[in-house]
Order: C-alpha cells, then sequence, then structure tokens
C-alpha cells in the first residue's frame, strides 16, 4: 500500500489543494433512483418501439430510418445513464467515444468495396 | 487508501471544464483522467477495445451481406416462434432484448445502493442481474438449438446466403460468451458484496488489493456494454 501511497502523490500534486468541503462529498457516481427507473422505463418503450418496426413491417428507408434512430436513442441511454458517462469528466467521455468514430470510416470503406464485389459477382456470375 | 483518496476527495468543482478542461486535463503531465480512478478507466479503455472487436463482426456481416448476389433470409421469420396457432415474427429475439434490459436497470440500482453502503440490497439485485443474464444466455441456447435442427450450418442453410450462419453463430456466439463471463463476475463480486468485503476493506485472494464498492461500479460497466452491443446486434442484425 505505501507504493501506491507514493505514486499517489507523486502522480497527482493536485491534492493538497482539496479542501474540507469536497471531501464532505459522497462517494462515488450518486445519482436518485428515480433517474434509473425512468431510463429503465424508456428502454422498455425504445425496445417496444423497435420490436414494432419489424411487426408492422416497415419496409426501406422509413424502416432503416427507424431502426437507427430508436439504437441510437438506446445507446445514448445507457452510455450516459446506466454507464455514467454524462457525469465524468470531457476528458474521459471523448477519449472514450471519439476512437469509435473511426469504425465508421471503416463502415464507408468496406460499402465501397462490397458495392465492388457484388459488381464483379453480378459480372461474372450472370446471364452472358 | 491513498487511491480512495484520489477517487473521492478530488473534486471537479475547481477545475475547468469544456474544451479548456479537456486541454488542462491531457497537457498536465500527471494524469489525464483526474476524478477516476485507474480501474475504471481501464475497463473503460478495454470496453473501447471491445468495441472494435464487436465493430469488426458487425462490419464483416455487412460486407457478406451487401456482396452477396443471393437473397439474404429473412430474419424476421427465420426467428420466428409457433405460439397459438399463428407465427410470431421475432418473438424471442424481443423477449431476449427485455430480458437484458431489464437485466441492465437491476445492475444500475445495484451500483446505487452499494454507494449507499446498503450490502444486502446491493447483493439481492446482482443476483437478479446474474438471473437475469442466464436466463438471457438460456434463450439463446434454445434459439441456436432450434435454428442447428433446422439445418442453418456455418456454411449453409435452406433459405437463402450461406453467410447468414457463419454471422448468425459468430456475432450471437460472441455476445453471449461475454454474457456469460459476466454472469461468472457478477456472481463472484455479490459473493464480496454479501460478506461485506467492501465494508471492511478485506484484500482481494488473487491482487491483494482492498476491495470498494467502487467494483460494484466498474463490473456495472462491463454488465451494461453487454447490454449496449446487444441493441447494436438487435439493430443490425434481426431487424435490419
Amino acid at each position: 500500500m505505501a507504493q501506491t501511497d507514493v505514486q499517489a502523490h507523486t502522480l497527482d500534486l493536485q491534492i493538497p489543494e482539496v479542501t474540507a468541503g469536497e471531501a464532505s462529498h459522497a462517494e462515488g457516481q450518486q445519482h436518485p433512483i428515480k433517474v434509473y427507473l425512468v431510463v429503465w422505463g424508456w428502454l422498455f418503450v425504445l425496445s417496444a418501439f423497435s420490436y414494432l418496426v419489424d411487426y408492422f413491417g416497415f419496409e426501406g428507408y422509413l424502416r432503416w430510418f427507424l431502426i437507427l434512430t430508436f439504437m441510437i436513442l438506446k445507446a445514448g441511454l445507457i452510455v450516459a445513464i446506466f454507464m455514467h458517462m454524462a457525469w465524468e469528466r470531457l476528458a474521459l467521455a471523448y477519449a472514450i467515444l471519439l476512437p469509435p468514430v473511426a469504425v465508421l470510416v471503416f463502415v464507408a470503406i468496406m460499402t465501397v468495396e462490397s458495392d465492388y464485389t457484388a459488381l464483379t459477382r453480378m459480372v461474372f456470375f450472370g446471364p452472358g | 487508501m491513498a487511491e480512495t483518496m484520489l477517487t473521492t476527495l478530488e473534486g471537479t468543482a475547481t477545475r475547468p471544464g469544456g474544451w479548456r478542461g479537456i486541454v488542462t486535463d491531457w497537457s498536465s503531465d500527471q494524469r489525464a483522467f483526474k476524478n477516476v480512478s485507474w480501474g475504471k478507466a481501464m475497463m473503460w479503455i478495454f470496453l473501447l477495445s471491445d468495441t472494435f472487436i464487436f465493430g469488426c463482426f458487425l462490419l464483416s456481416y455487412m460486407t457478406t451481406r451487401m456482396s452477396t448476389v443471393v437473397p439474404w433470409p429473412d430474419p424476421s421469420s427465420v426467428f420466428a416462434l409457433h405460439i397459438g396457432g399463428s407465427d410470431v415474427p421475432l418473438i424471442l429475439i424481443a423477449i431476449m432484448t427485455f430480458v437484458l434490459i431489464s437485466s441492465s436497470g437491476t445492475m444500475a440500482m445495484a451500483v446505487n445502493f452499494g454507494y449507499r453502503r446498503d450490502r444486502g440490497k446491493t447483493a439481492v439485485l446482482m443476483l437478479a442481474t446474474a438471473a437475469l443474464g442466464a436466463t438471457f444466455v438460456g434463450m439463446q441456447a434454445f434459439e441456436w438449438t432450434k435454428l442447428i435442427l433446422e439445418g442453418v450450418r456455418p456454411w449453409g442453410n435452406p433459405w437463402g446466403a450461406e453467410q447468414f450462419g457463419a454471422s448468425f453463430f459468430m456475432i450471437t456466439g460472441f455476445h453471449g460468451t461475454h454474457v456469460t463471463i459476466g454472469v461468472i463476475f457478477l456472481l463472484i463480486i455479490a459473493r464480496k458484496v454479501w460478506r461485506g468485503d467492501f465494508d471492511q476493506g478485506t484484500r482481494g485472494f488473487f491482487t491483494s488489493r482492498r476491495g470498494r464498492y467502487e467494483c460494484v461500479e466498474i463490473m456495472g460497466l462491463y454488465w451494461h456494454f453487454v447490454d449496449l452491443v446487444w441493441v447494436f446486434i438487435f439493430a443490425f442484425f434481426y431487424l435490419w
């Protein structure tokens, strides 16, 4: 434990600045239970909506738009409230939430690639 | 002790916010994540790497589905169940989704009661989370059995594009593995909570570090991530 102690003091010189008032702050992430219950309810409603998209058999762009909208809303609620990202400092939020944007670049690349593959397959296997 | 001080005493009130806050936090030649313990930061970084793994699975599924000239099997009817004389589309997957969301809800409450040092409620809610997770895995096993009996294989299926089976088993299998590991992880932490390890600061048998109720929140991060991945699988694989 002594080692961590030294580490803590050398790594973060801000400790002495902490005032007695802050020391009385509650431990960790504390939020009213109601917040979680409300988010829980919304996740149920949004899941029901995305199931209804399939149930009513919406097709085409409307279907994709609805699926993506409900998906993003659900993901946002889980990350922001259940995983407490809304209350973390932005340094952490951006460090975690920005890198996945690279996946979207990958999506764009693979869209072009798979269109090309599909085209060559149609030319090769398609009728004369 | 030192770490508890770092995570609990350091208020954010005296630090700048917004973009200025990001620059000062990252350039301060100390630690970038000011009021977050390394345990929590490392769980987030692990989850980020896991995001890329699942991202690549979904991407390879997208690529095969977009590039095949054979029609893709219709998930709505493939995953339908015959209930009361008619086929209800996708019903099993919908129930699995609700089960997993419920487990996320109980987990969030467990974290909350943990920080309130309510040992009993925290342990019970974590056990409820584990039970819902196990239910999810059980339903997934049922779904796999049903599809395998219907002739779905990684190299072919009766309804269309051969890649359907490979994508399905890879993506849901990897997710199911995550849920299973999560259930085991939950049971271990719930036992520690129940024994009062986090009240007395008992040292862990493997790391020999003192446990804190933050362990419950870190466990929760993993569990919510598993739920989060399911949101994307549900949207892209089952609904698309």
